[in-house]
C-alpha cells in the first residue's frame, strides 16, 4: 500500500456545552442545567493514500462536519492527532488554533455562506495565494482568471461580488478558492447538499475533472448516498460520531454488513422503483449529550442482544480492505 | 378525472417588485383526487412554494393573485375574503411547512395548542378536543400520544415536530393538505418514516396530499401523480411512475438523467447546462430554451401544452417521443436491497 | 468543461447599488425633510465667514451699543440682526452659524475618534474570544450601565476646558456604545461560512479581521456613528450649558444657551431660544436620518 498522505489516529473531539448567565444562575440555586459534553466524534481512526476519495456519510449531527473540520485544520481534536504527509495539520493556541498547512483546503456546504459578500470574487481566490506568496500580486490576476477558467467560469466575471452569481457559480467560486492554494487534500463537506438538482451533475462533473487533471485527494462528506457512490473510491459510514463500517465503494454498496449502513440504504428513497411501501429504520436519532451505552444503534437495532448494552462493539476487519463495528461479525449480541 | 377533490385552473401570482410585476405563478393548472398524493416537483424559485399559499390564500402585498381559480369540492377559494377562507383553512384544507415552528408555538404546550386548533372550527368540549388531539398524534405514529400532549415543542426531535404538524393538519379531516418540503430538513431515517405515514394515511384517510419537493427521489417512491414545475409553469404533468420511466419533457428528463445512482460510479454524468433564470429576465418563448438540447426554430415561441395519452402533459414544442421498453428501465444499477 | 459562464448576468455598479440605497432612501418624506436639514445645517456651518454678517470670535467688532437688540432691529453696523444680539452685542444668527460650526467639529471630531476607539476593542474582543472578551466586554458593559453626562462631566472636571479636552471626554464617555455594536455584529459574523474559510485558508489575523470581518459589521456601526454625533453634540451643548465646555468667547450651540438663560425671564427670549431651535433642530434630523439609514440597510427587509 503506498504511504497514506493524511492519518487520523483515534480522533476524539468533544465540545463543552457551558450554561449560560441565567442558567448558572438557576445552577446555584439547584435548578440549572451543568455544563454538558457533546461527544461529535469518538475514537475515530483512517488513512487516506494519494490520489484516494474517501466518502463520509451519516444523519445529521453524527459528526461529519466536526471530522472534516478537524482534518481541514479548523478545530484541532480533544484527542488523538491528525498527521498530513507526518505533520499536524494545525495546533491549538489557548482557545484559538493555529492551522499549519496549506495543502488542505475545505468547502463548504452553503456557497452563498461561504463567500465574503462583500469582496469582489477575484480577490476571495487571489487573497489566499498573495498572502503565502504562492503567486506574487502583480501576477495574481492572471493567475486568478486561469483558475477561474478552470472552474468553468468566464474570467471576465472576477470583479463581480458574490450576490451576482447563482449557487452553482458560487460553488465553483468556492472551489478556485481551495485550488488556488495548491492544495493535496480537498474536504469537501457536503458540497453539492444546497445545490439544485440540475446544477450538483455540473459540480459533481467539475470535481472529478478537477481530481483527475490535479490528483488530487479527497474527503467527501455527503448524506445523499447516490452522490457518494459516485465520487468515491471508499466509504466509511458514521453513526453517532463513530465510524460504524468502512468498505470500498464498490463492496459496500453491493453487500453492506453493518445493520444501520443496512437499515439507511433500505430507507432511503430511490427514483424509479415506483410506489414503494417503505420500510424506515424505527426509533429517532439519538442526541450525542446523552448517547446510549454499548452501541449506540441498539436501541434502534433489530438485532441487538443483550450484549449491544453492555460493551460497544470495535471497528474491525471483516474482509480484506473492509471493517464494521458490530457484534454480530464477533461472536454474538449475546 | 371528474372526482378531483382540489382542482387548480390557470393559477397566475404575481409580486410587485423594482423590476415590474414578477410572475412566481404564471398559469398553473392540476387537480387531485381523494386519497391521492400529487408530488409538486421543481428546482429552487421555480414556483412551489407559491403555489402552495395562493392555494391557500395565504398571499400577501405586495403580492397578489391575478386570476385563475382554486376549487376545493367545487368552491372557488380565491373569491373567498377574510374569515370565509380563514373558516376554510385549517377545516377543509391544511398546510404543513418545511419549518414545523411555523405551525407551532414555542411556548405553549403541544396539548394546549392543538385542542385550540380544534375547537377553533368545532365546538366541543375541551375534553372531547383533548381526545381528538391524542388520536391525531397516534395517527400519525407519535408513541405514547397522552404524554407528548403535554411537552413544550423544543423538548420533541426536528422529525417529531414535524408529525405533530402533520397532525394538527389532520385534526379537522381536511379534504386537502398541502406540504411544503415537510421532510427537506430532516434525516433520511426520519424522512423515511413520515412517507411511510403519509403514504398510509392518504390510502386510509381519503386525503388528498400536495407534496411539494426538490427531490425526485421522494415523489417517485410517494406520489401517485406528478406536476414538474419551471420558471412559475407545470412543465410537465402526469401519473408518477410514467412520467419518471419516460419524462417527455426535455428538462423532466434532463434532471432524472443527472442523477448520479442511475449511472456507473466515476463516470461523467448527464447534466442540464447553465442555470435557473431569474423571474426578472426571463428568455422570450420558452423559458427552457437557453438550457434546452431540444431547442428548435419554434422554441422563440411560447410552447403549446401538449396532451398524451394517460391525461399526461407537456408544455413544449418538441415533447420527447416515450421510450417503448417497459417502464423502470432506469433501476439496472442502484443499490442492492439488503436482506 | 461547461457552459455555465454563458450565462448574461446584470452588471452592478457600485453607482447603481446607491442608487438603489437612495431609492429605498426616499421612501419616508420625513427623512427626506431631514437629510435638507442636515446638509443645509453642515452647508451654513462651513460657509458661516460668508454668509454672516459679523464674526463672533472678533471681540472688537462688538459693539455694547447694539445690546439685546430685539429680532428684526438694525444695529449699528447698519444691518438687520434678524434674530436680535445678545448682552455683549454679538448678532445671534451669526454666533449661531459659528456655534453650530464649534458644535459639528466636536460632534464629528468626538463621533470619529469614538468609532476607530471603539470599533478596534469590540472587533480585538468578538476574534480573540476567551478570556481577552469577556474582560473587554465586563468593562464595556460596567461603562455603558453609567450615564454618559456623568462620565463626561468627571472628565472634564478634570482635564480642564478647551476643545480639545471636550473631545476627548466625549470620546471616553461614547466609544462603549461603539465597542457594543461592533462586538454584536462581529460575534455574528466571526460564525459565519466565510470566516471559517479565511482562518482555514489559513489568512493572517489582520487580514482576517479588516479585510473580512470589520467591513461586514460596518452596516450598523454606521447608523450608531450618525446617532453617536448626534448624541455629542447634544452632549457638549450640555457640558457648556453647566459651564463646563467651552467659553462664550469660542460659542457652541450650549454655550449661546446658557449664555442667554439669565435673560429669559426677563423678556429676552431670543438670545437663548433661537440657538435652542438650532440645536433640537440639528440633532433631531440627524437622529431621523440615522433612523432611516438603519431601516434601509437592515437586511431583513426584502430588496
Ligand atoms: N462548535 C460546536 N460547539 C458545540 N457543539 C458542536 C459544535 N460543532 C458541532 N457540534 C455538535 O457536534 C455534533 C456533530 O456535529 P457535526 O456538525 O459534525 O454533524 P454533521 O454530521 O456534519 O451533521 P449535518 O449532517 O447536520 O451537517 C452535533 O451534535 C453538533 O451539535
Ligand atoms: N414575498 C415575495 N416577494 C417577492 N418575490 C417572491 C416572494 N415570495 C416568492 N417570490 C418569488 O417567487 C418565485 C417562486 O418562489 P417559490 O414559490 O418560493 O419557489 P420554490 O419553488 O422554491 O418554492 C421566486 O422567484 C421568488 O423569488
Ligand atoms: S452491535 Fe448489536 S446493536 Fe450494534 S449494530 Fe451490531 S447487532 Fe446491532
Ligand atoms: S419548447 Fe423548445 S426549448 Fe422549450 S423545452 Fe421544448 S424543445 Fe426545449
Ligand atoms: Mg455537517
Ligand atoms: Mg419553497
Amino acid at each position: 500500500m503506498p504511504a497514506a498522505l493524511l492519518d487520523v489516529e483515534h480522533v476524539s473531539k468533544r465540545f463543552v456545552k457551558h450554561p449560560n448567565l441565567g442558567e448558572r444562575i438557576a445552577g446555584l440555586l439547584g435548578a440549572g442545567p451543568k455544563a454538558e459534553t457533546v461527544r461529535a466524534v469518538t475514537n475515530v481512526s483512517l488513512t487516506v493514500a494519494k490520489g484516494e476519495v474517501v466518502g463520509l456519510v451519516g444523519e445529521s449531527g453524527c459528526g461529519k462536519s466536526t471530522l472534516g473540520r478537524m482534518i481541514a485544520g479548523i478545530y484541532t481534536p480533544s484527542d488523538g492527532k491528525i498527521l498530513f504527509d507526518r505533520a499536524p495539520v494545525a495546533k491549538s493556541q489557548g482557545r484559538r488554533t493555529q492551522k499549519l498547512t496549506t495543502r488542505v483546503q475545505m468547502i463548504h456546504q452553503d456557497p452563498f455562506a461561504s463567500l465574503n459578500p462583500r469582496i469582489r470574487i477575484g480577490d476571495t481566490v487571489a487573497e489566499g495565494p498573495v498572502a503565502h506568496g504562492i503567486v506574487k500580486p502583480r501576477e495574481a490576476d492572471a493567475y486568478v482568471a486561469d483558475l477561474l477558467g478552470r472552474v468553468g467560469l468566464d474570467p471576465g466575471y472576477r470583479r463581480r461580488f458574490p450576490h451576482q452569481f447563482s449557487g452553482g457559480q458560487r460553488q465553483r467560486i468556492a472551489i478556485a478558492r481551495a485550488l488556488a492554494m495548491k492544495p493535496d487534500l480537498l474536504v469537501l463537506d457536503e458540497p453539492v447538499a444546497s445545490l439544485d438538482v440540475s446544477i450538483q451533475a455540473q459540480v459533481l462533473n467539475l470535481f472529478m475533472d478537477l481530481r483527475r487533471d490535479l490528483d488530487l485527494t479527497g474527503i467527501f462528506i455527503s448524506h445523499d448516498l447516490g452522490v457518494v457512490r459516485h465520487v468515491s473510491d471508499r466509504v466509511a459510514i458514521m453513526y453517532l460520531g463513530r465510524i460504524v463500517e468502512m468498505a470500498p465503494t464498490s463492496e459496500l454498496y453491493a453487500s453492506p454488513n453493518h445493520p444501520y449502513t443496512r437499515a439507511l440504504f433500505e430507507s432511503v428513497p430511490r427514483i424509479g422503483v415506483g410506489r414503494k411501501d417503505f420500510r424506515p429504520i424505527a426509533g429517532e436519532i439519538p442526541s450525542p449529550l446523552h448517547p446510549p451505552s454499548g452501541c449506540h444503534f441498539h436501541p434502534r437495532c433489530p438485532f441487538a442482544g443483550p450484549r449491544c448494552k453492555r460493551e460497544a462493539p470495535a471497528l474491525t476487519a471483516i474482509a480484506p480492505g473492509r471493517s464494521s463495528a458490530c457484534h454480530l461479525n464477533t461472536g454474538g449480541t449475546e | 378525472m371528474s372526482d378531483a377533490v382540489l382542482r387548480v385552473k390557470d393559477l397566475q401570482t404575481q409580486f410587485q417588485s423594482r423590476a415590474g410585476a414578477l410572475k412566481a405563478v404564471n398559469g398553473v393548472s392540476f387537480e387531485v383526487g381523494r386519497g391521492r398524493i400529487l408530488g409538486l416537483v421543481g428546482e429552487s424559485g421555480s414556483g412551489k412554494s407559491v403555489t402552495g399559499y395562493s392555494i391557500l390564500g395565504l398571499i400577501e402585498p405586495p403580492g397578489r393573485i391575478a386570476g385563475g381559480e382554486v376549487l376545493l369540492n367545487g368552491k372557488d377559494l380565491t373569491r373567498l375574503k377574510g374569515e370565509a377562507i380563514r373558516q376554510v383553512r385549517g377545516a377543509q384544507i391544511a398546510m404543513v411547512f418545511q419549518d414545523p415552528m411555523m405551525t407551532l408555538n414555542p411556548v405553549l404546550k403541544i396539548g394546549t395548542q392543538m385542542i385550540a386548533a380544534v375547537r377553533a372550527h368545532d365546538r366541543v368540549s375541551r375534553k372531547a378536543a383533548r381526545a381528538r388531539a391524542r388520536d391525531a398524534l397516534a395517527k400519525v405514529g407519535i408513541p405514547s400520544p397522552e404524554e407528548r400532549l403535554d411537552a413544550y415543542p423544543h423538548q420533541l426531535s426536528g422529525g417529531m415536530r414535524q408529525r405533530v404538524a402533520i397532525a394538527i393538519a389532520l385534526l379537522h379531516s381536511p379534504a386537502v393538505i398541502i406540504a411544503d418540503e415537510p421532510t427537506t430538513a430532516l434525516d433520511v431515517s426520519i424522512q423515511g418514516q413520515i412517507l411511510a405515514e403519509v403514504r398510509r394515511l392518504a390510502d386510509e384517510t381519503g386525503t388528498a396530499f400536495v407534496w411539494i419537493t426538490h427531490d425526485l427521489a421522494v415523489v417517485s417512491s410517494l406520489a401517485d401523480d406528478i406536476c414538474v414545475m419551471y420558471a412559475g409553469k407545470v412543465v410537465e404533468s402526469g401519473p408518477a411512475a410514467e412520467v419518471i420511466a419516460s419524462p417527455r419533457h426535455p428538462y423532466t428528463a434532463g434532471l432524472l438523467a443527472s442523477v448520479p445512482a442511475e449511472h456507473e460510479p466515476g463516470t461523467k454524468l448527464p447534466q442540464v447546462p447553465g442555470s435557473t433564470p431569474a423571474l426578472a429576465n426571463l428568455p422570450p418563448g420558452c423559458a427552457f430554451a437557453p438550457r434546452c438540447a431540444k431547442a428548435g426554430p419554434a422554441c422563440t415561441t411560447t410552447p403549446p401544452v401538449q396532451t398524451f395519452e394517460d391525461g399526461r402533459t407537456a408544455l413544449c414544442h418538441y415533447p420527447i417521443e416515450p421510450v417503448s421498453c417497459q417502464p423502470h428501465s432506469l433501476t439496472s444499477n442502484t443499490y442492492r436491497s439488503a436482506s | 468543461m461547461s457552459s455555465s459562464s454563458a450565462l448574461p448576468l446584470p452588471a452592478e455598479t457600485s453607482w447603481s447599488r446607491v442608487s438603489n440605497f437612495w431609492s429605498d432612501f426616499r421612501q419616508s418624506p420625513v427623512a427626506v425633510a431631514a437629510l435638507i436639514v442636515v446638509v443645509v445645517v453642515v452647508l451654513m456651518a462651513v460657509l458661516a465667514p460668508f454668509v454672516t454678517p459679523q464674526d463672533p470670535y472678533n471681540q472688537e467688532a462688538l459693539d455694547l451699543f447694539d445690546a439685546r437688540l430685539e429680532p428684526g432691529e438694525v444695529g449699528s453696523g447698519g444691518y438687520v440682526h434678524w434674530l436680535g444680539t445678545d448682552a455683549a452685542g454679538r448678532d445671534i444668527f451669526s454666533a449661531i452659524l459659528y456655534g453650530l460650526r464649534t458644535s459639528l467639529i466636536v460632534g464629528v471630531m468626538a463621533g470619529t475618534l469614538a468609532l476607530v476607539l471603539g470599533t478596534t476593542v469590540g472587533l480585538v474582543a468578538a476574534y480573540y474570544g476567551g478570556r481577552i472578551e469577556a474582560l473587554i466586554m465586563r468593562v464595556i458593559d460596567l461603562q455603558l450601565s453609567l450615564p454618559a453626562i456623568l462620565l463626561a462631566l468627571v472628565l472634564v472636571a478634570m482635564l480642564g476646558q478647551g476643545l480639545m479636552q471636550l473631545v476627548a471626554a466625549l470620546v471616553a464617555a461614547q466609544y462603549a456604545y461603539f465597542a457594543r455594536t461592533t462586538h454584536g455584529a462581529a460575534s455574528a459574523e466571526r460564525r459565519k461560512d466565510y470566516i471559517e474559510a479565511a482562518l482555514s485558508t489559513p489568512l493572517p489575523a489582520r487580514h482576517v479581521l479588516f479585510r473580512h470581518l470589520l467591513p461586514n459589521a460596518l452596516p450598523p456601526l454606521i447608523v450608531v456613528a450618525t446617532v453617536q454625533v448626534a448624541n455629542s453634540i447634544a452632549l457638549e451643548a450640555t457640558l457648556s450649558f453647566l459651564g463646563l465646555g467651552l467659553p462664550i468667547t469660542q460659542p457652541s450651540l450650549g454655550s449661546l444657551i446658557s449664555n442667554g438663560f439669565q435673560f429669559l425671564l426677563s423678556g429676552r427670549y431670543w438670545i437663548s431660544i433661537y440657538p435652542g431651535i438650532a440645536l433640537m433642530l440639528t440633532v433631531v434630523a440627524i437622529n431621523l436620518v440615522g433612523d432611516q439609514v438603519r431601516n434601509v440597510l437592515n437586511p431583513r427587509r426584502s430588496r
